[in-house]
């Protein structure tokens, strides 16, 4: 067995982490916007979110494991969980670390939302918008294959995807609120 | 582990209208008892869920982005 295993393993299970969690934010855009299509009704959105969410969880748990397992980076547990305690390139992985206190946090009141109430959930989820940028940024710094040629695109791709589903996010808000407006103009010139 | 058939109790749907932002996945998911008005807004067909509904009606339920849809035992007052 190649020494190396865990190594590739750790970096691998990173970059599809980074893919799903972008997807999963595009979703999740796409669910509360409530965007639909003849073919693509709305539970579709927000059934891929979450269960593209509980799969990149378990890409994470394999990034995470497998990391703290190699003997090369001599990460321990602390490292993993508590931010800017890596020896390992400390600012990067704290980075990392610190999306995945946030996501853990994501994850657990997602599984209890019925416990806890729809405002303290939505609250709590809104640090995904955090933790997503954080992933990136711990992918660029900390990750060895940041400049390689497949790489590069990859994460300009997950940048613009992102970008591109905020900002129509917004524009759609906008619009709506513009339609609001004259509805409610409309409205009241009518009854006078 | 199964242990004997119990009567399944019947429950119904019911829709909290505060909480309700018209999303309209329940009636994407259960069209036999859910249809949406011209607003987007759900209207439930009342009375109990018939049985082989009843899968489909906890799954529209916990597609609610809202928490806003609910499955309640049917109770000699509500029935009558």
């Amino acid at each position: 067995m190649n020494d190396q295993i865990l190594w590739f393993a750790t970096r691998g299970a990173g970059v599809v982490s980074l893919l799903l969690f972008t997807a999963v934010v595009c979703l999740g855009i796409l669910t509360v916007a409530r965007w639909q299509s003849p073919s693509w009704p709305r539970f579709l959105s927000r059934e891929l979110h979450r269960n593209l969410a509980l799969l990149s969880v378990a890409f994470l748990a394999v990034h995470i494991v497998t990391a703290v397992a190699d003997p090369f980076t001599s990460l321990g547990i602390t490292a993993a969980l508590v931010p800017f305690a890596s020896s390992y390139r400390p600012v990067w992985v704290g980075l990392g670390v610190i999306a995945l206190d946030l996501l853990l946090a994501i994850v657990v009141t997602s599984l209890v939302r019925n416990a806890m109430g729809q405002r303290a959930w939505r609250t709590v989820h809104w640090l995904a918008y955090a933790a997503w940028p954080l992933t990136l940024l711990h992918g660029v710094g900390s990750g060895t294959d940041s400049w390689a040629l497949w790489m590069l695109p990859t994460q300009a791709a997950c940048v613009l995807a992102v970008a591109v589903a905020v900002a129509w996010r917004f524009a759609a808000d906008r619009s709506n609120r513009s339609q609001l407006a004259s509805v409610v103009d409309g409205g009241s010139r009518g009854g006078a | 582990m199964a242990g004997p058939p119990t009567p399944q109790q019947p429950v119904s749907l019911h829709v909290d209208r505060i909480r309700c932002d018209g999303y309209g996945m329940c009636a994407e998911l259960l069209p036999e008892l859910i249809e949406l008005d011209d607003w987007g807004y759900p209207i439930v067909r009342p009375g109990a869920v018939p049985d082989e509904l009843l899968d489909h009606a906890v799954r529209a339920v916990d597609v609610c982005p809202l928490l806003a849809l609910h499955l309640r035992a049917v109770t000699a007052s509500r029935a009558a």
